[in-house]
């Protein structure tokens, strides 16, 4: 079992005929996560794949024509706020949005809409999702990570591969790692991936990875105190970045000094997590 | 990307916000020049894009054009928190009223847009801030209906205004959301907007701060990035879509993504050493471009050794391994380097850099162990 996507998952791809696109389709499809068609504007008609994934010209089109439940984005970050809206009118319940590089104001925009609708977005400037065995939507490698009752969720990329590769080395497996994307302005958080895991029956263990900025972590941290049942690891990744470029005063108003490393794993270990000085500590501090 | 005062007053000017009459000068002569256009008594700015130019004495007010001119050579002359003061700008002198804080920017837990005023402006705003918060007034703001009138005239109440400035302030209020919206920017701050003696609203400071990712639609300001602010190799990383900070400490870094670029640093803090810089290839970054990183991170005199920790995805570790080669055979360097590789063509790229004496590690904390050791000049394998 996992969360989010798993063998019933019917990948839409955007963006399939891009370079990016298309590489990590052919990945996914190797992977055994079912793709049942792709969106390029004007290229509606074409086959990809040796003829096996129709594409199309809309969203609309090939939500209705193929039954996808879930829509991975790569598209141009000029071009994905767009992709994200076409989605988010669709009617599809999952959309995965992989593009780095997405305007704020942007962001802003395609959250405040995304929220009054019926739809997950996971992402942007995310790795994706991988429940081992089962289905890739993404880009995380998937020869690094096998299946097992691990829940991963992570900020960043490619620190989760090495988190879920120090994983693999010890024997441990992840039920669903889900990377939520590094962006100040994201459509998934932490607090609603670890609601989803502990509720999965089949994730026994959470490892959550996060990164100085923001306040997502201290987020977590009070519903780890409060609601969490299953024990968690965490790492936090920039104890040694220099203090961030400050935002004038409004930053200061605004964050009140708050998204040190230093702060995060304080608030996490007093929610009872166990906090790893370096992610190939992690394995030891599951078991 | 952060503009100086003057641009960014130049962009308020453009969307109807009230700045007072001045213009930028490089020497003294032009000040003394900009001075007697304005009839004298000015404000002489230096423009660094730090903050605390004030306490370090970086503005200061002449009562004439000779004084003007002798105020702009003592600024032009100064270095403010290591950066050189290379223009002023001379504003004609306000007689103020009050001052008011008040700004535009993102408010990321929320993910919205939020309006900040305080009748408590000036140079001391944080200190409000954190001591008497509730002297700070923060109206979110819609991203999908904009700023509606009502919230500009209940700040104005709220920050206890006189109503005879209301109609004023609306059209400030209307102006900062114009810039802040349609310049894409994370920032667009007014402090001190001031009331004049005669009655006027104008805003004497302003600082604005750029989304970089948007960029792409604003050629006209990312035409006003003043690249002189910046350390060369920053300027040059950002040439080649590297994300590269310069640090203080002696071990190299060259990492791909940011979040394990940082873990990297970190670690090699936890084994006892100092990282010299965060420098984040991104993904699927070829050969030319990690060739330009490394020659970047071995410009720094200060590095003793430089770490490779490179997790293969997107990226190919066998592309990572030819940049290497191709930066060696060209900078030559001296220094001890570690490598490590894992994912994507990894084994393949361990081979090319078989005979490049490269110290090899198999895990993080082994490859910033033996940096740090190799940092510290201790021969080993």
């Amino acid at each position: 079992m996992s969360i989010l996507i798993n063998k019933n998952t019917r990948l839409l791809v955007q963006g399939i005929t891009g370079n990016e696109g298309f590489f990590h389709t052919t990945q996914m499809v190797n992977y055994g996560t079912n793709v049942v068609a792709g969106v390029t504007p004007g290229k509606g008609g074409e086959w990809v794949m040796e003829g096996k994934i129709p594409v199309f010209d809309s969203v609309k089109l090939a939500v209705d024509a193929t039954g996808a439940n879930a829509t991975c984005i790569f598209v141009p970050a000029r071009f994905a706020p767009d992709a994200m809206f076409e989605a988010a009118d669709s009617g599809i319940p999952l959309i995965v949005c992989i593009t780095e590089g997405v305007p704020v104001q942007d962001m802003m925009r395609v959250r405040n809409y995304i929220d009054q609708k019926k739809v997950r977005l996971v992402g942007p400037n995310c790795p994706g999702m991988l429940t081992p065995g089962e289905s890739k939507v993404g880009i995380i490698p998937g020869d690094i990570a096998i299946p097992g009752d691990v829940g991963v969720v992570s900020r960043s990329g490619t620190l989760t591969y090495e988190v879920l590769y120090a994983l693999k080395l010890v024997g441990m497996g992840a039920s669903t790692c889900v990377g939520i994307g590094g962006d100040p302005i994201n459509g998934t958080n932490f607090v609603d991936v670890l609601e989803m895991f502990e509720h999965d029956p089949h994730t026994e263990k959470v490892v959550l990875i996060g990164e100085i900025g923001g306040t997502d972590e201290d987020k977590a941290a009070e519903y780890i105190s409060s609601k969490m049942t299953k024990p968690l690891v965490s790492f936090i990744a920039g104890q040694t970045a220099p203090s961030g470029k400050r935002m004038g005063h409004a930053g200061a108003i605004i964050e009140g000094g708050a998204g040190s490393a230093a702060d995060k794993v304080k608030a996490l270990e007093a929610a009872g997590v166990k906090v790893a000085r370096h992610p190939e500590e992690i394995p030891s501090l599951l078991k | 990307m952060k503009l100086h005062e003057y641009q960014s007053k130049q962009i308020f000017a453009k969307y109807g916000i009230p700045i007072p009459k001045g213009r930028v000068a490089a020497t003294a002569a032009e000040a003394k020049a900009i001075a007697e256009e304005l009839g004298g008594r000015v404000v002489i700015k230096s423009q660094v894009l730090v903050g605390g130019r004030g306490k370090a004495g970086g503005i200061k007010l002449a009562k004439d054009a000779d004084e003007a001119e002798q105020l702009a050579a003592q600024i032009l002359a100064m270095e403010i928190k290591g950066l050189p003061v290379r223009k002023v700008l001379v504003d004609e002198a306000a007689a103020i009223e009050t001052e008011i804080y008040f700004s535009i920017t993102n408010d990321r837990a929320a993910r919205k847009p939020v309006m900040i005023a305080s009748a408590a402006g000036g140079v001391d705003i944080e200190e409000v801030a954190a001591t008497a918060p509730e002297k700070i007034i923060k109206v979110h703001i819609d991203p999908l209906l904009g700023l509606r009138e009502y919230q500009a005239r209940d700040v104005a109440a709220s920050i206890d205004l006189p109503r005879e400035y209301w109609k004023d302030f609306i059209k400030v209020a209307n102006g900062l959301w114009r810039t802040y919206s349609e310049t894409d920017a994370t920032l667009a701050e007014i402090n001190p907007l001031v009331i004049t003696k005669d009655k006027r609203l104008v805003a004497l400071d302003g600082k604005m701060m750029i989304d970089d990712n948007a960029l792409f639609r604003h050629a006209d300001l990312a035409e006003m990035r003043d690249i002189d602010e910046e350390a060369p190799a920053e300027t040059e990383a950002r040439k080649h879509g590297l994300s590269y900070i310069k640090l203080d400490g002696n071990i190299g870094c060259m990492v791909n993504g940011a979040g394990l670029a940082m873990t990297s640093m970190d670690i090699v803090k936890l084994f006892g050493g100092k990282p010299a810089n965060f420098l984040d290839i991104g993904g699927g970054a070829g050969a030319d471009k990690v060739a330009v990183a490394m020659k970047i991170i071995l410009s720094d005199p200060n590095v003793k050794a430089v770490l490779f920790n490179i997790f293969g995805g997107i990226t190919r570790c066998d592309e990572v391994a030819k940049g290497i080669l191709v930066a060696m055979a060209e900078v030559k360097p001296k220094v001890p380097m570690v490598v490590r590789l894992v994912g994507t063509n990894a084994e393949e790229g361990r081979k090319l850099l078989e005979n490049a004496k490269m110290i090899t590690a198999e895990t993080l904390a082994d490859a910033a162990r033996k940096s740090v050791a190799a940092a510290k000049g201790k021969k080993q394998k």
